[in-house]
């Protein structure tokens, strides 16, 4: 798979992180070598297979339906840049 | 009934499918301890998980799993015994981990079906596609700061379900009755409260038009639909705007569109390039969910009586028609009260009752029959002593207006007011006599054929008892004194 500035540019912009235009043509061969990488599974034939979801044969662990956390506002907004009347407050942001 | 759009080059068809959020009625929220309950002060229904703490892992609410499998059985649905939550990833100030719990290629329930109840008193069936399990996100606030938005997480993690329909609906009307049927099943199943103000039932609405027997149009998703009225004006409006935009020229673009209800229009939601490439995968901190059929078995066993058996059943056992079913089983209180007033009683004239009178006074004053002043126990005697013969129809209009008013039972009214229905032949025969007595010109008239007047003397003789004769021993008693010779 070939991996061109664009999507190097996608990608980064879909994970939120800067990328410079400079960094585009460093990253874009290094994305292009780990796709390669991945790509070879393909070439293992996995008909019949379940996707595995876990190398331990665990089931789903369930909670009861009881409240048993929260009512601890200032915990949660400790670690907060910024916050008013127990509200987190950031960059307004209207969609 | 379908509805149909007028446009320049003739008739459309709209075509609808939805997709309703319901927030599971649970303690605590899908994969937290914290409380799920509506409201409470900024920030204070929040564990670490909510918040994405790092290092915190979600574990399922077993009881909102629960939930989710009794709804699909409600929706006549198939239960997958496995499913699987994925991670919708998508950055937004409320949404802190950066992506939704969602299930989405293996939902916890596949196709269903539910039966929807149309104004003009036909039936329908519209299909469902799926249900599935999600977390729902927090709430910002944007008018609090000129510059900054709040951001409270109660409400982030929050258990919903997702119930998507098929594109099966067509117009306002059945979009409504769809959303109407959608919630009472909920209600009855206990699985959601329904309750669209406080957002507990959001409805998104797939709009596309098309002419009739083409192929489906491009849709539109509108959102914040947010009441039954809501959707109706939507449609009106999405459905008109996209016909006008086609035989403008132009072409409809899928897109996000946002009901504004204060304008009364739909508006193209500023989206950004790649706001819909949510990157979904399988969540790695959490393992497929494998239901039993046993468990599956078991909660079929917990299921009321669903609207639609209902409504069959009053059809079937007491004879009523799909009408009168349909409003009594609106809801369960409801159905509850025909019920037990009904019991041992002419079913029909009880239904007439519960719903021309007692349904017509509460929906005047905006009340639900669990605020009846009426009794189902006291409306039953009452219906009882009309076929008794004790009262006639119209001395029960007065009684039931006392009963709203007094809360005294029917029986303590009818003996202190003196309202027992004459059926005394005597004394019926000696009103009667004196009202021919008293309007010589109009019997003379009825024997001369004009068989008319022979209403305004049986009117004359019930007023003259004070409502109280027997309105069939009048007609007869009358019928045979005005047939004796002069």
């Amino acid at each position: 798979m070939s991996i061109d500035r664009e999507t190097v540019r996608k990608v980064a912009r879909l994970a939120r992180i800067a990328m410079p235009d400079e960094k585009l043509d460093v990253y874009a061969p290094q994305i292009e070598r780990i796709m390669g990488v991945v790509e070879q599974l393909g070439k293992v034939n996995t008909d019949g297979v379940e996707p595995l979801a876990s190398v331990v044969e665990n089931e789903l662990s369930l909670r009861p339906d009881t409240v048993t956390d929260g009512n601890d506002a200032a915990s949660v907004l400790s670690n907060a840049p910024e916050t008013m009347e127990g509200y987190f407050v950031v960059p307004k942001v209207v969609e | 009934m379908a509805e149909r759009v007028k446009g320049e080059t003739g008739e459309w068809e709209i075509v609808i499918g939805m997709e309703v959020h319901a927030q599971t009625t649970s303690h605590a929220k899908l994969f937290s301890g914290a409380s799920a309950t509506f409201g409470g002060a900024p920030n204070a229904h929040v564990s670490p998980v909510d918040a994405a703490m790092p290092g915190m892992l979600p574990v399922l609410n077993e009881y909102c799993v629960e939930q989710a499998v009794r709804t699909g059985l409600g929706l006549n649905a198939q239960i997958n015994k496995t499913s699987v939550f994925e991670r919708k990833n998508y950055f937004y100030p409320d949404l802190p981990q950066g992506y939704q719990i969602s299930q989405y290629q293996h939902p916890i329930v596949g196709k269903g079906e539910i039966e929807i109840d149309l104004p003009d008193g036909s039936v329908k069936t519209i299909g469902i596609t799926r249900l599935h399990m999600e977390q729902d996100a927090g709430k910002s606030l944007h008018d609090q700061h000129p510059s900054k938005s709040f951001v409270d997480l109660n409400r982030a993690g929050t258990p919903l379900m997702e119930i998507v329909s098929e594109p099966d609906i067509r117009g306002a009307d059945e979009a409504c009755a769809y959303l109407a049927k959608l919630r009472m099943i909920l209600r009855y199943l206990g699985t959601c409260d329904g309750n669209l103000e406080e957002g507990s039932m959001r409805a998104d609405v797939n709009v596309s038009v098309r002419k009739p027997g083409a192929e489906l149009g491009t849709r539109c998703e509108i959102k914040n639909v947010n009441s039954i009225k809501a959707v109706q004006m939507a449609i009106d409006y999405e459905s008109r705007r996209q016909v006008d935009v086609i035989e403008g020229g132009g072409t409809i673009r899928q897109e996000t569109r946002l009901w504004d209800p204060a304008k009364g229009e739909t508006r193209s939601m500023r989206s950004k390039e790649d706001a819909h490439d949510y990157r979904y995968f399988p969540d790695p901190d959490l393992l497929p969910l494998h239901l039993t059929s046993e468990w599956i078995a078991q909660i079929k066993q917990t299921l009321p009586e669903l609207p639609d058996q209902k409504k069959h059943r009053f059809m079937k056992d007491y004879g009523l028609s799909l009408y009168d079913s349909s409003i009594l089983i609106a809801e369960r209180p409801r159905a509850d009260y025909f019920e037990t007033a009904a019991k041992g009683r002419d079913a029909k004239l009880v239904a007439n009752w519960v719903i021309n009178e007692l349904l017509g006074l509460l929906n005047k004053d905006g009340k639900t029959i669990s605020d009846s002043p009426v009794s189902a126990k006291n409306l039953g005697t009452l219906v009882g002593r009309i076929m008794d013969g004790t009262i006639n129809g119209k001395i029960a209009k007065d009684v039931f207006a006392d009963m709203v008013s007094s809360g005294n039972s029917p029986d303590s009214i009818i003996e202190s007011r003196g309202l027992k229905q004459v059926t005394d032949t005597g004394a019926i025969e000696s009103v009667v006599a004196d009202v021919l007595a008293e309007n010589p010109k109009i019997v003379e008239d009825y024997r001369a054929g004009n068989q008319k007047v022979f209403g305004f003397l049986v009117g004359l003789a019930m007023k003259k008892s004070g409502g109280k004769a027997n309105p069939t021993a009048v007609n007869e008693i009358l019928k045979k004194k005005l047939g004796e010779s002069l």
